[in-house]
């Protein structure tokens, strides 16, 4: 009997060109590359410089999302919202796709969104998969079961002209989340926790596998949220074993397999997991049931809290840092904070369940004064999905601003910031300093808890909004 | 790439935890579609006032600290995004080497593939370099040692292979072009395609 494996190293194996040893790393075969306009142009300047050709535009998916403004684009002029540089970067990526003959997924194609959320939505993005993108926030992919992880600007070139990496084996880390979610508790509030636990290096040099029956009972949706903050604990990738849920989510996608290869692709994803005795390098544990909604209060997402917990305390240099710049106390829960300004969007939590739990949040009531909301679909078809539902009146009823699909606030490329000194509770990855704009002040949270602190002018429970 | 041995240079230090990406070079100025002339908004701002004044508190806009090409950074530095435009922000400002305890993964990768030394030494070290800014080190590639003031030296660690690249300045597309022939085969024989 051969020897019980990781679903990591499962799919690691399947895509090792050249083994690795001590002297030399793997070259890794990688089976999508999706590209955006931030992190490749630089990428196709190499391969320019050197006469070479993308090796497979079949296995590349491209679109635009990070320099995009949110608000209506059908002229050049109108990208000019989020500024020259990148309105230059949208035609740049426009017109090196046209070079190297890449079918972009860009303006007029109705499939334009953030990266890591069209690539589910089409159906590109399957278990046993090796995916990565120039975009830490490629862990999202794990969700599926794909080994996806984030790589830089040169790796993107490497990718674009061999399809391969070269890439030394990680360790692997088990996240086991037991129990059943209390009810206004969601897969935001889990991964928070996890981070907490873990801090932002736990992960550092592994791949987390997330276990238990807490995870296997979420939506495809929620995993994609679980996976995609995989990184803010370090780890590169993130996965989750594929399953009935998985295998539904993929059935009759655009990019999914048809026919007798959809039969033999099931086949072989439902083979993909940890087998019983597999070792980890390490492993930690959560209890779901004892999770409350989750809140940052710091400047990196480890530093979390339950939402009604005072704030901690510490001596440590960069921690008291961290909470002068949040304008925080210790000994204060975060709901005693104003709030000045409302992100729900990020390829964090910007796919459909997550607008319409904020939407059912907003529903016949009101952002309170003083408050700026902004809803920013995830994709094209995820606001088209949501528009079919009503969301977007329902959303624009209660005061919030309805915009079109990009990354806005989560970086602030585009345009969409917060002013500074102003508090955003965000739907969003980092709660890092400047990351929604210079000074701005960024409170991590679910979609919900978002919606419900918008509503209440402060940072809000959300079990009180049911 | 130019081949990287040794640097020798005073250090400048950064305590902080967690330095992220984002304080490394702000997303506002990823809007470029070239590698240069991102070193004069690297720390941005921590670095500069509103009205684009430097902050004089900071350590980077003290006097002792011009020229300074090794930056010993807190525990955790680089965390955060994939943008390659930290290192290459770092290398533009003038900084040849990072120093911590810990490194985050996909900095650390893309570091190393421009000519920036990110490497990693022991916790008594780091104490030590954290307590004495300004020392003049020198860092061998060669022989993975760190030469620090009064005859000391210590071990640090790094990659062998990334080692191996920066030595003898190899560029590491071209060494897996040269597996072109086995990557054809891959995508021929395996049983699956994507």
């Amino acid at each position: 009997m051969s020897t019980p494996t990781t679903l990591f190293e499962k799919v690691w194996a399947d895509h090792v060109v050249v083994e690795e040893t001590a002297d030399i790393p793997a070259v890794l075969y990688i089976d999508l590359h999706i590209i955006h306009e931030v992190t490749t142009p630089q990428a196709f300047s190499v391969l320019r410089a050197n006469g070479l050709p993308v090796r497979r535009p079949d296995l590349t998916l491209a679109t635009l999302d990070h320099s995009t403004p949110t608000t209506p684009v059908t002229t050049f002029k109108d990208l000019l919202v989020a500024g020259e540089g990148a309105a230059n970067q949208v035609r740049q990526m426009e017109q090196n796709c046209e070079e190297f003959g890449l079918d972009l997924l860009g303006y007029g194609s109705g499939k334009r969104g953030i990266v890591h959320v069209i690539g589910p939505e089409l159906g590109a993005t399957q278990p046993g998969k090796t995916i990565v993108c120039g975009d830490s926030h490629s862990s999202t992919h794990g969700a599926f079961g794909a080994l996806a992880f984030g790589i830089g600007t040169t790796e993107v070139g490497h990718v674009l002209a061999t399809q391969c990496l070269l890439q030394r084996k990680p360790k692997t880390l088990a996240v086991n989340v037991d129990g059943t979610l209390p009810a206004g508790v969601t897969a935001k509030d889990v991964i928070l926790a996890v981070i907490g636990k873990i801090g932002v290096d736990g992960g550092t040099g592994h791949v987390i596998e997330y276990r238990g029956d807490a995870v296997t009972a979420l939506s495809m949706e929620e995993r994609m949220t679980i996976c995609n903050m995989s990184i803010e604990g370090g780890a590169r990738a993130g996965m989750i074993a594929p399953d009935d849920t998985t295998i539904d989510y993929l059935q009759g996608r655009p990019r999914s397999p048809q026919g007798a290869d959809w039969d033999h692709a099931v086949a072989r994803w439902r083979a993909l997991r940890t087998d019983d005795g597999a070792r980890f390098d390490k492993s930690v544990s959560i209890n779901a049931s004892e999770l409350t909604p989750m809140v940052t209060f710091g400047t990196n997402p480890g530093m979390v809290i339950g939402i009604n917990e005072p704030v901690p305390d510490s001596d440590d240099p960069s921690f008291r840092k961290a909470l002068d710049y949040m304008q925080v106390e210790s000994g204060k829960p975060m709901t005693e904070s104003t709030v000045d300004v409302v992100f729900v969007g990020s390829c964090t939590n910007g796919r459909l369940s997550d607008i319409e739990e904020a939407a059912r949040v907003l529903k016949g009531r009101k952002v309170a004064a003083g408050v700026r909301m902004l809803v920013v679909p995830g994709s094209e078809q995820v606001k088209a999905d949501a528009e079919a539902r009503g969301l977007d009146r329902i959303i624009e009823a209660a005061g919030a601003e309805w915009r079109e699909a990009g990354c806005s606030m989560c970086i602030g490329m585009n345009g969409d910031i917060a002013q500074p000194g102003q508090l955003s509770v965000s739907t969003s990855n980092r709660n890092f300093e400047g990351r929604q704009g210079v000074g701005a002040r960024t409170v991590l949270a679910s979609p919900a808890t978002a919606a419900a602190s918008a509503i209440a002018g402060r940072i809000a429970d959300p079990r009180n909004y049911s | 790439m130019k081949p990287v041995r040794i640097i020798q240079s005073r250090t400048v230090v950064l305590p902080t935890r967690d330095i992220d990406t984002d304080q490394i070079i702000a997303a506002r100025f990823l809007t470029t579609t070239s590698k240069e002339g991102l070193g004069k908004n690297v720390f941005h701002d921590l670095r500069y006032n509103k009205d684009g004044s430097e902050k004089s508190d900071f350590i980077l806009n003290k006097p002792d600290a011009k020229g300074c090409g090794i930056l010993v950074a807190g525990n955790n530095f680089g965390c955060g995004s994939s943008r390659e435009h930290a290192p290459w922000a770092l290398l533009d400002y003038g900084f040849e080497a990072v120093v911590s305890t810990e490194i985050a993964d996909i900095f650390r990768s893309n570091a190393l593939k421009n000519g920036l030394l990110a490497i990693i030494v022991d916790e008594q070290t780091h104490g030590w370099l954290l307590e004495n800014p300004g020392v003049d080190v020198t860092i061998d590639l060669q022989t993975t040692r760190i030469n620090l003031p009064g005859d000391r030296t210590v071990a640090f660690s790094i990659d062998g292979f990334s080692r191996h690249c920066l030595l003898e300045g190899i560029d590491q597309l071209g060494f897996l072009s040269k597996h072109l022939d086995k990557i054809k085969s891959f995508e021929e024989t395996r049983s699956w395609k994507p």
